[in-house]
């Protein structure tokens, strides 16, 4: 018997080495080799589908001359430092870690690989092979809110949130900036649904917003879920991330877009011509790849399911944004509770937007926590 | 209908055909799988496989990996033979890290890595006292103690959630729900190897498994203690007619088991994130279930088991990476395995008896 498993062991062993110097020296050539890091799946329709879709312009505008590995499901956590780093390893010469919680990940493995260029989507802490990218989402939040103040008959909006942290929250008072611009009686109430992800979730709040009255629904979460609920429902929102129509062809107004192709792809020309940088902007959130409408960035899908006279109104905020003429957080600016946060003359900087634990006015409650 | 029947003598060359039976089936059923989805099916099965223990690095991931399955699968293996059902040690991870991670906080120049240990310490009376809820609950007023650690689970998860977003924040998180990083001696330091540098995530903390699986082999085997709980959960009746104490029992090793989840937590966190954040363990609690099973309720076999669970789970990201292989269908090899395993084993010791129904 024991001979018998002695043979079998040898057999195996003798085949995983074989296997193993065949792989090993399997890849060869010279492509720039690219590699991304997945929180969830492409499946999600949502905040990870948009990262697949740069990716997918990265492979049409590169060809062959780029070799991309993807990693998906990926834990915020010892499971991302091993990812990050086995990817490095293999030889990636530029890596996309595409959450914030792979921030402190990705820092502790660029140390250790100081020649592979590290690009951290959402975080603000850089390093010398670490730089940040980020989108200014908030500004087709304020769309948005026109168009949600010109649709409302209940003038009541129903929000669900992730988490409150700045990114949500700055979301939200952009959007009420815009609600008001064409709509004072409307207000806007928010359900935390603590994830980012979770259809069952996301539905759930969608139809206590409905049931307390609410005709007009907006996310900062990530699943079509909220959507179909207001198809099912005959309320109207808004998609997030990516257009999201083929799942409410009724009840979307238009989605807010993340378009990461043209930064990834500007970022490996970077890379391959030797120019690749952190860039040198104020070491907070904003970093210097902010961008947002004007640097498309972020798109917004066709305006559907409204009136033409809304859908132009839409059109010249779209217009004003692009252009600079409307500052979505422009003083005089106060609080829900009446607190003056800035006067009249003056706009709150990029600092400012990072710092925001309050609500505007036309927000309901007051921020948890 | 189904019935098993135990078989009167379990045959010693079964023990050994069993599990390379088990393991021939997966990788047939694999091939099978990997080949009509279109992936070449001999490279799928090396990446998830054997990649794992390609380079040296990634074998002490491995070992990483493993680390925190290892330790909590070895206190629901006392909780498992004396017939108590602790499904909640995903919860007493938590809460022993976030009892230790919380007094780590308060010291934030501590140096000294003397401090780990009282951390452990802290670690193991955390989970032991988010343990110790259901084990009142179940001998004082009979309440089901699967219900009441599961749902502690939730709890903990939550109250970890408010603390980071609460109470612990980091004041430079930008609103993140984030504490602030621990203390250096609140750090466990990866191993430096002379001449090659760091092997992979490879931590001192793993060290703390070989004296677990020795310690914890000794009690079950060869102490009056370990023998109580071994006949509790054989022979209940035999065990109250010895005048064991059934309650004392069902106490102390639910104690131990959210113990060593609590310190399972200390380690994991200390060595390989270094703050309080929102997630700290990732399922551990409950794939240490399977670890504990799989292994067969036994100290040694419980270290393979989680070498094993830590090999696919490495392979999987490894298939990825390469090979572009999604997880879902890795995580159905994965399913097919301890299918197999677990059914190897299951007719091992009994024999299925097809009954008519009356």
């Amino acid at each position: 018997m024991l001979k018998f498993c002695m043979r079998i062991f040898s057999l195996f062993a003798l085949g995983a080495s074989v296997l193993f110097f065949i792989f090993n020296s399997a890849f060869a050539g010279n492509p720039t080799k690219v590699g991304f890091v997945y929180l969830t799946t492409p499946g999600d329709h949502g905040w990870t589908y948009a990262h697949e879709l740069g990716k997918q312009m990265v492979e049409k505008r590169f060809g062959n001359d780029v070799k991309v590995s993807v990693v998906e499901n990926v834990p915020e956590g010892p499971d991302a430092t091993r990812v990050i780093r086995e990817l490095a390893k293999q030889g990636n010469e530029i890596i996309f870690t595409t959450s914030f919680g792979y921030m402190e990940p990705t820092l502790k493995v660029a140390k250790e690989f100081p020649n592979v260029k590290f690009e951290h989507i959402t975080g603000y802490k850089r390093s010398k092979n670490v730089a940040t990218g980020n989108i200014r989402f908030y500004e087709g939040r304020y769309i948005q809110g026109v168009v949600a103040g010109l649709m409302t008959k209940t003038n009541k909006i129903g929000y669900i949130g992730a988490y409150p942290i700045a990114e949500v929250i700055m979301g939200i008072n952009s959007f009420a900036q815009g609600l008001r611009s064409v709509n004072k009686d409307a207000s806007i109430s928010v359900i935390w649904a603590n994830t980012w992800y979770d259809p069952v979730k996301e539905a759930d709040a969608a139809k206590v917003h409905i049931a307390e009255g609410a005709d007009i629904l907006a996310q900062h979460t990530d699943s079509p879920a909220m959507l179909q609920i207001a198809e099912k429902k005959g309320a109207l929102g808004f998609g997030q991330s990516t257009d999201m129509s083929a799942f409410a062809p009724k009840a979307q107004l238009f989605a807010s877009i993340n378009n990461w192709g043209p930064y990834y792809i500007r970022k490996i020309e970077e890379l391959k011509s030797g120019k690749w940088n952190t860039g040198d902007g104020p070491n907070h959130w904003a970093g210097n790849d902010w961008g947002g409408l004007k640097a498309e960035m972020l798109l917004i899908s066709k305006f559907q399911n409204m009136p033409d006279s809304v859908a132009q109104k839409a059109q010249e905020a779209l217009d004003g944004l692009k252009s600079g003429k409307i500052n979505i957080f422009a003083g005089p600016l106060v609080d829900n509770t009446g607190k003056e946060i800035i006067p009249a003359g003056k706009s709150l900087d990029d600092g400012a937007l990072w710092g925001m634990n309050y609500y505007l006015k036309g927000v309901n409650g007051k921020v948890p926590g | 209908m189904i019935t098993f029947v135990p078989r009167d003598k379990v045959s010693k060359n079964w023990t050994i055909i069993g599990p390379i039976l088990s393991i021939f089936l997966t990788v047939f059923f694999g091939l099978l799988i990997f080949t009509f989805l279109g992936y070449n099916p001999l490279e799928t099965l090396y990446q998830v496989f054997l990649s794992p223990f390609s380079r040296i690095d990634r074998i002490s991931d491995i070992f990483v990996k493993a680390c925190p399955l290892v330790i909590v699968g070895t206190g629901l293996m006392l909780c498992f033979r004396a017939n108590v059902w602790n499904i909640g040690a995903e919860g007493q991870f938590i809460m022993g890290t976030l009892l230790a991670g919380s007094f780590a906080l308060l010291f934030p120049s501590v140096e000294t890595k003397f401090f780990i240990f009282i951390m452990i310490v802290i670690g193991f009376i955390g989970g032991a006292l988010w343990a110790f809820i259901p084990a009142i609950l179940k001998t004082k007023l009979n309440v089901n103690e699967i219900l009441v650690s599961l749902m502690l689970v939730y709890v903990a998860m939550l109250f970890i959630d408010f603390i980071v977003r609460g109470p612990l924040r980091d004041p430079m998180s930008f609103g993140f729900p984030l504490s602030k990083p621990y203390p250096d001696g609140a750090i466990i330091n990866k191993i430096p190897f002379p001449g090659i540098g760091y092997l992979g995530q490879l931590h001192y903390g793993i060290l703390i498994i070989l004296l677990l699986i020795p310690i914890s082999w000794l009690f079950v085997n060869k102490t009056l203690s370990g023998f109580k709980i071994n006949v509790l959960g054989s022979a209940p009746k035999a065990a109250k007619f010895a005048g064991f104490k059934q309650n004392t029992i069902t106490i102390t090793v639910l104690l131990l088991s959210g113990g060593l989840a609590g310190v399972a937590g200390v380690i994991e966190v200390s060595a390989n994130i270094g703050q309080l954040q929102p997630e700290v363990s990732f399922g551990y609690g409950f794939t240490a279930i399977i670890v504990a099973f799989l292994g067969r309720l036994n100290p040694i076999g419980i270290l393979f088991a989680g070498i094993i669970i830590a090999t696919v789970k490495l392979g999987a990201d490894n298939a990825q990476m390469s090979m572009g292989i999604p997880k879902v269908v890795t995580g159905l090899f994965e399913g097919i395995l301890l299918f197999f395993l677990l059914t190897g084993e299951t007719l091992q010791k009994y024999k299925i008896k097809w009954s008519k129904v009356t």
